[in-house]
């Protein structure tokens, strides 16, 4: 039997999945992610489209040498792995500290487990 | 300057004897090596969750290793250096996409899916839905974005044989082909995920490292000053400061408002695509929770940063030190420019020995890269057809899971062998454009469809079948009424007769699209589908989006590891 074919709704210890779902300790979890999420895609998908549309159109202000050959469209991309590496970097050290504990609490107490 | 001034000694014809025999030795080496790991690999593969998820027992780093060692094709490895070191700038946008698409990955994908799925896309998807038609659906588009890339791959591996080998019969390209074929079939059918796995990892490693060592020499050589090699790019290359600056190859002046478009077009789908690819996405599923998966892409993201950041080094570093002429003269779109740049700079260094032995290095790279690509895609395909259309839609879930890894194997079978029929007919078709159509039908499909199913409490079966059926319908119809398929000539240069730079020949225009990525159109598309379906039709399950929500989001309830 694959999971799919699962029907229960129980994840054991008793509560159902609509009774967790509803705690106020799951809606807070749920805030907790999008609330970082969301605006991240937002910001990082903003400053890449800011990226290509620039490159498109700005093409003066992107070909504006700042050191030697170095212009304004490599620091712009190098900028690009920059934020890659930032938010990444943040997100892991966000969600470590504030969504892992609430995750791990309510799944040892639904599975039954020992944290 | 002057200082700098290099004559390379590569000639057109630069594959010698020796080099062939070391660029051989070196690939029988890697492949004598991953066929060892994979028997290994393949005596713990008695599960369904052994042949498809490794049994969920890779860490973290591991399996990051191996999604870069999945992810960075020859496409991105040869295309993109070969791109800039003839167009300039311009390549430098695709490294960036392919980087950047990694946060959608991390942020709304990995953990999620690893925490509701069991083996496939699928699982996601049909989750809280009617099963049959989502995983029809799914399994279609697995299975077509899978093969789109796994015949440009496989189409490449035999050019690559004559570009690195110097072998130009037709003969080597088809045995090669068949080569990599029935290695990528042994590996997926034998060693299943784990094998596929230890493949990519030993790959990610060599092309990390050969990368790395080009990379280094080519900052030596120019005194660690980035500055001097644009300078010096930019002046071998015949084109001056523009060489350096946006605009070489991308929405030029000639092209107008629909190059513009297509620009922005192919840098929305590759950010989009990645996140959407079956391939990827099944990786997730070989490590044992959503913390492990979210430490996968970390890792992804630090190698495939790091690789991406050298591609700079190694096209500006061939323009510089190879130069254009020499490197147009070997292959015209400038795919021989990594191994060229290896040549160069391995003479450089360490006189005509180095020379031969960096560009066989390099060269046996490059082949191990196509074969851990191509294994990861036959793997993704095989499980989604058995898994979803096999076991859910033929058997209505009954198939035991013994039955179902055999119908996986021999789907490795069918699919290998028709991707090795297909690409020997395709030799001779400009067939590059398919990994574009991948990625488009992976972010206009695949994506919206995932996005809905995990934060869209309200989605349903018919929002997800037409998400998926609308975006891989509309890129596809989309590329087949573009320039890539008809229609598109490049003009013959001094008196040279015009060639077609489409997959139909000069004479036949049937394109009326006038972009060549669809993304501008269909990702949208997808997204209007998936919406429009869902709220035409009524269906609500809100104890399955219970079940579905907690999971994903805890990690209750999700597939465990296989203890062994």
């Amino acid at each position: 039997m694959s999971a799919h074919d699962r029907t229960d709704t129980h994840a054991g210890g008793g509560a159902s999945y609509a009774e967790v779902q509803a705690t106020e300790e799951f809606q807070g979890l749920k805030r907790t992610l999008r609330r970082f999420v969301f605006p991240a895609t937002v910001v990082f998908l903003s400053w890449y489209v800011l990226y290509i549309l620039l490159t498109i159109y700005a093409r003066d202000f992107m070909s504006t040498e700042v050191f030697g050959n170095i212009n304004i469209a490599y620091l712009f991309g190098l900028s690009q792995f920059v934020s890659t590496f930032l938010i990444a970097y943040v997100y892991a050290k966000y969600a470590d500290k504030h969504v892992d504990p609430t995750a791990d609490a309510i799944r040892h107490r639904l599975e039954g487990t020992q944290p | 300057m002057s200082a700098l001034a290099f004559t390379p000694a590569v000639a057109a014809d630069t594959v010698d004897g020796g080099q062939r025999a070391l660029t051989i030795s070196l690939f029988v080496i890697f492949v004598l090596a991953t066929l060892v790991i994979t028997i290994k690999a393949s005596r713990n593969n008695a599960t369904a969750a052994d042949f498809y998820s490794g049994g969920r027992s890779l860490t973290g780093p591991q399996n990051g290793v191996a999604i870069g060692g999945d992810y960075m094709s020859a496409a991105s490895f040869l295309g993109i250096a070969g791109i800039i070191a003839l167009s300039g700038y311009d390549g430098f946008l695709y490294s960036i996409g392919f980087l950047v698409a990694w946060l959608v990955a991390l942020l709304l994908v990995a953990e999620l899916l690893r925490n509701s799925g069991k083996y496939t896309m699928a699982d996601v998807l049909a989750f809280r839905m009617k099963q049959r038609p989502v995983r029809v659906a799914a399994g279609i588009s697995t299975i077509t974005v899978s093969i789109f890339y796994l015949l440009a791959q496989m189409v490449g591996a035999g050019a690559l044989v004559t570009l690195l080998l110097g072998v130009t019969s037709d003969a080597a390209k088809n045995i090669t082909i068949l080569a990599v074929g029935a290695l990528m079939i042994f590996y997926v059918t034998v060693g299943g995920m784990k094998g596929t796995t230890w493949v990519q990892i030993i790959k990610a490693v060599l092309l990390m490292t050969g990368t790395t060592l080009v990379t280094i020499l080519v900052m030596v050589k120019f005194g660690g000053s980035v500055s001097d090699l644009l300078g010096e790019a930019a002046e071998k290359s015949g084109k001056g400061d523009a060489f350096l600056q946006p605009g070489g190859r991308y929405a030029t002046e000639a092209q107008g408002l629909a190059g513009k478009l297509d620009l922005l077009s192919l840098g929305i789908a590759l950010v989009l695509g990645t996140a959407g690819l079956p391939h990827i996405l099944t990786r997730f599923y070989t490590v044992p929770d959503a913390k492990a998966a979210r430490k996968s892409v970390l890792w992804a993201i630090g190698i495939i940063g790091s690789f991406y950041l050298m591609t700079i080094c190694l096209g500006f570093g061939a323009a510089a030190l190879v130069g254009p002429e020499a490197i147009k003269a070997q292959n015209p779109a400038g795919n021989t420019a990594a191994p060229q740049l290896a040549e160069a700079i391995g003479q450089d260094f360490f006189g005509d020995i180095g020379g031969t032995m960096l560009l066989a290095i390099i060269a046996a790279v490059a082949f191990a890269t196509i074969l851990a690509v191509v294994a990861g895609l036959t793997l993704a395909s095989s499980s989604s057809f058995a898994h979803d259309i096999y076991a859910s839609v033929i058997k209505r879930g009954e198939a035991s899971e013994k039955d179902e890894v055999r119908v996986a194997r021999i789907a490795a079978f069918v699919i290998g062998g028709v991707s090795i029929v297909l690409s020997i007919y395709a030799q001779k078709l400009n067939v590059a454009f398919l990994v574009a159509l991948a990625f488009a039908v992976a972010a206009s499909g695949n994506l919206p469809a995932i996005l809905y199913s995990l934060f869209w409490k309200r989605f349903n079966t018919a929002g997800a079948v037409s998400a998926i059926y609308g975006g891989l319908i509309s890129a596809v119809v989309l590329v087949f009424f573009s320039p890539v398929v008809s229609g598109k000539v490049t003009p013959g240069v001094d008196g040279a007769p015009d060639v077609s730079a489409s997959l139909f020949g000069l004479g036949t225009d049937f394109s009326w699209f006038p972009l060549e990525n669809p993304g501008l159109v269909s990702i949208p598309f997808g997204f209007f589908c998936g919406w429009l379906g869902t709220v035409l039709s009524k269906e609500y399950n809100a104890e399955k989006y219970a079940e579905m929500e907690v999971r994903s989001l805890t990690g209750a309830g999700s597939e465990k590891a296989v203890q062994h």
